[in-house]
């Protein structure tokens, strides 16, 4: 059984990952990745924290199914993130159709 | 007869309702026999109630109309009183309006129809107010007509409105009695809370056992109502200046309504008057101070209607002095031959300004005697009047009023003889400098002078003969016993102050004939002087110097009243303005561009670069955790 503390640091690896990613680069696919990152950084937290309680709760009664409701977030939450990759994907595609780019920082057409 | 009482202001609102509806479509002989045909029936009924008021025994009725005001305890009813002294007021108004009407008709002539229409529905009106005053049997009628009246001199006063000076004028009328207004309503308030009623009947019958410094109070708050409405010093500049208005409108804010409202009130009033010593002695210097005043003003006056203006000013003081030495019969009796010799003068004025063809200075008339006869008969009448010539009207309403200041303090007699020899010499000078001497004018003019036509002499006419007789109704004792019949029609009015009466001492007669024909021998002295002096007339180019130069410039009151009141409040406006400008408009204005600054100064922050949002983003999350871990307790 490894510690909890792994879990944390390579979840906090991978969200610090995910923020650099979304500040430094220009393109929107990476962008958009760096976004799944920083979820997925959540959803290993979620799974690690779940785990951990769990077991705490087992050992004191083994009929116990305290502590198993994060996992469940964690496909809801990966349910909710397929669609928004969908709709990701699409504003994508129908940018690079309509500016034949995918750099960020032409998307400031609004502003004129 | 007196059920029908409601009729005699009907009539007249009647008038100003058809001739002010139908303006445009009356022809101006309708408008003339509607306008003068609803006072002649006010007259008639006037007339009526008189002779039923006249009878032995009867007393006097209030005919209520409706509730008026009804509000907890206090209860004003719209009700009018019928008595001895409304009822002699209602054929003075009606009778001198009616006469002053059928004047107008001709007067007016030259007006196109609508306005001559509007001049008419106006005059109803003014009548209609002035008989409200009259009628009412609580102070709060009263008011109402007292207002009305104001309401209708600024109208007509300023009828001819193209003319900026006379809005001004009219202007000028309407503030001035604003504040002599204000005065009244205050009085009327604290009646209100005194006595818990308005009725005359409940106030006059409370004011005995009322502490004197109360009714002091509340006798002066309405004198100042009184002084703003007749004219009296310092209120009386308005007067004046009413003559912008046109001349038969002149003739019945002198003679028949408006002006004659103070002393009204004041002798409607008497009871609370005469409990109140303070007020009676404010009052009759006040009267006093006025009638000298402008006596020496129209000394001086070279505009025939401004001499007239001045001559009705000085009257009205004596009336007040009449009222302040408690002669309340004879400042009533005074208001009566008053209305006949002043109407007359102002409706021969007209005549004149007429014949002139709007000429209004005297220095450029003089022996108009040839051809206006029967104006320079009726006028000399009116001037004989005014004068105190035995036996004209003026001469008796002026001896009672003098004898009554006698009893009081022979100061105010002498001070009263004096204003009455400067009466006689301006009325002279003004009537010798007018049918007098030789023509003035231009030769244009001289031309076309004519004597005006039927219309206008035969209220001259009817006047004159008033104003000759209107004074044998109120014979002294001492002249034919019993011949001072106005004296016991009044009397009921009158009784309760009667009955106070300390001073009992009666003038012996001698002495009563010394004084009377006295001074009806320095007056005819005094006409001698002035009809010699001006008779014989020549326009000069000298310019007047000294004290003549200070009374024709009317002793510069009104230049006073500007520099020491208008003056300062324009200032003060004129701060207030900028102070609005700058300072308030400031923190509005600067609201709004504050608020514009700083939403374009955060309008950059939306640069439009995704990456800079994001940042933004991050940061704040950034700070927000930093804010929940370290922050927090």
């Amino acid at each position: 059984m490894m510690p909890v503390n792994y879990y944390l640091f390579l979840s906090l690896t991978l969200f610090c990952i995910g923020i650099v990613g979304v500040l430094t680069r220009r393109n929107a696919i990476i962008i958009f990745m760096c976004i799944e990152l920083m979820l997925n950084a959540v959803n290993i937290l979620l799974v690690a924290f779940s785990k951990m309680q769990h077991l705490a709760a087992v050992a004191a009664n083994p009929a116990s199914a305290a502590g198993t409701e994060a996992q469940l977030f964690v496909f809801f939450i990966m349910v909710v993130a397929a669609a928004e990759v969908t709709v990701g994907l699409a504003i994508i595609v129908m940018m690079y159709r309509n500016i034949h780019s995918v750099d960020i920082n032409f998307l400031n057409r609004l502003k004129h | 007869m007196s059920k029908l009482i409601y009729l005699v202001p009907l009539f007249p609102l009647l008038g100003f309702l058809l001739n002010g509806l139908g303006r445009k479509y009356l022809s101006k002989t309708v408008v003339s026999v509607v306008g003068s045909g609803v006072i002649l029936a006010s007259f008639i009924v006037s007339l009526l109630i008189f002779l039923e008021v006249k009878e032995p025994g009867f007393t006097p009725q209030i005919i209520s109309l409706f509730d008026f005001i009804h509000v907890a305890k206090l209860n004003i009813a719209f009700a009018f009183q019928v008595d001895q002294l409304s009822s002699l007021f209602l054929l003075i108004i009606t009778g001198v309006g009616f006469l002053i009407h059928l004047y107008s008709s001709a007067y007016m002539k030259d007006e196109t129809e609508p306005h001559f229409a509007r001049y008419f529905a106006y005059l109803n009106l003014f009548v209609f107010s002035m008989l409200l005053l009259v009628l009412g049997a609580n102070y709060v009628i009263m008011f109402i007509g007292w207002e009305g009246v104001g309401l209708c001199s600024y109208l007509l006063i300023g009828y001819w409105f193209k003319n900026d000076e006379y809005n001004k004028a009219a202007k000028k009328a309407f503030v001035m009695n604003r504040i002599g207004d204000l005065g009244f309503l205050l009085g009327i308030f604290w009646m209100i809370s005194q006595f818990g009623s308005t009725d005359f009947s409940t106030v006059f019958a409370g004011a005995a056992e009322t502490p004197v410094k109360i009714l002091t109070g509340i006798t002066l708050l309405l004198f100042i109502g009184a002084m703003g409405k007749s004219a009296q010093i310092p209120l009386y500049t308005w007067l004046p200046d009413a003559m912008a208005g046109p001349t038969p409108v002149s003739a019945l804010i002198h003679a028949a309504t408006m002006v004659t409202a103070g002393i009204y009130m004041v002798a409607r009033s008497n009871i609370m008057y005469t409990l109140s010593p303070v007020t009676q002695t404010i009052v009759a210097i006040t009267g006093l101070a006025t009638a000298l005043f402008a006596a020496t003003i129209a000394l001086k006056q070279n505009d025939i209607k401004k001499v007239l203006a001045y001559s009705t000013v000085s009257q009205l003081g004596y009336m007040f002095l009449a009222l302040g030495v408690g002669a309340y019969t004879g400042a009533v009796f005074h208001v009566m031959t008053h209305a006949f010799f002043k109407a007359l003068l102002f409706l021969g004025a007209g005549s004149v300004i007429h014949a002139m063809h709007h000429e209004q200075d005297i220095r450029n008339m003089g022996g108009l005697k040839k051809y206006l006869p029967i104006t320079h008969i009726t006028f000399l009448l009116g001037c004989l009047a005014i004068a105190g010539i035995p036996p004209l009207s003026g001469f008796f309403s002026k001896d009672e009023i003098l004898t009554a200041s006698f009893l009081k303090s022979p100061a105010y007699y002498i001070l009263g003889v004096l204003g009455a020899l400067m009466t006689a010499f301006y009325m002279f000078r003004l009537y010798a400098m007018t049918f007098l001497g030789k023509f003035r004018g231009t030769h244009d003019q001289e031309h076309h002078l004519h004597e005006s036509p039927a219309a206008i002499t035969i209220p001259l006419i009817v006047l004159a003969i008033l104003s000759v007789a209107g004074g044998w109704i109120g014979i002294p004792d001492v002249l034919m016993k019993g011949g001072h019949r106005l004296e016991h029609f009044l009397a009921p009015v009158f009784a309760a102050s009667t009955a106070l009466k300390t001073e009992a001492h009666e003038l012996s007669h001698t002495m009563e004939y010394l004084m009377m024909f006295g001074v009806a021998a320095i007056i005819l002295v005094v006409i001698g002087l002035a009809w010699n002096r001006f008779s014989r007339y020549e326009k000069t180019s000298a310019q007047e110097t000294g004290i003549g130069k200070v009374l024709e410039n009317k002793w510069y009151v009104d230049e006073l009243y500007d520099a020491v009141i208008s003056k300062p409040l324009l200032w003060l406006s004129a701060f207030l303005k900028n102070f609005d400008k700058i300072f308030i408009d400031g923190i509005v204005n600067g609201a709004g561009k504050l608020v514009q600054y700083s939403s374009r100064q955060l309008r950059l922050v939306q640069s439009g670069q995704v990456g800079s949002y994001i940042l933004i983003m991050v940061t704040a999350t950034i700070l927000l955790f930093i804010i929940q871990f370290f922050w927090k307790s």
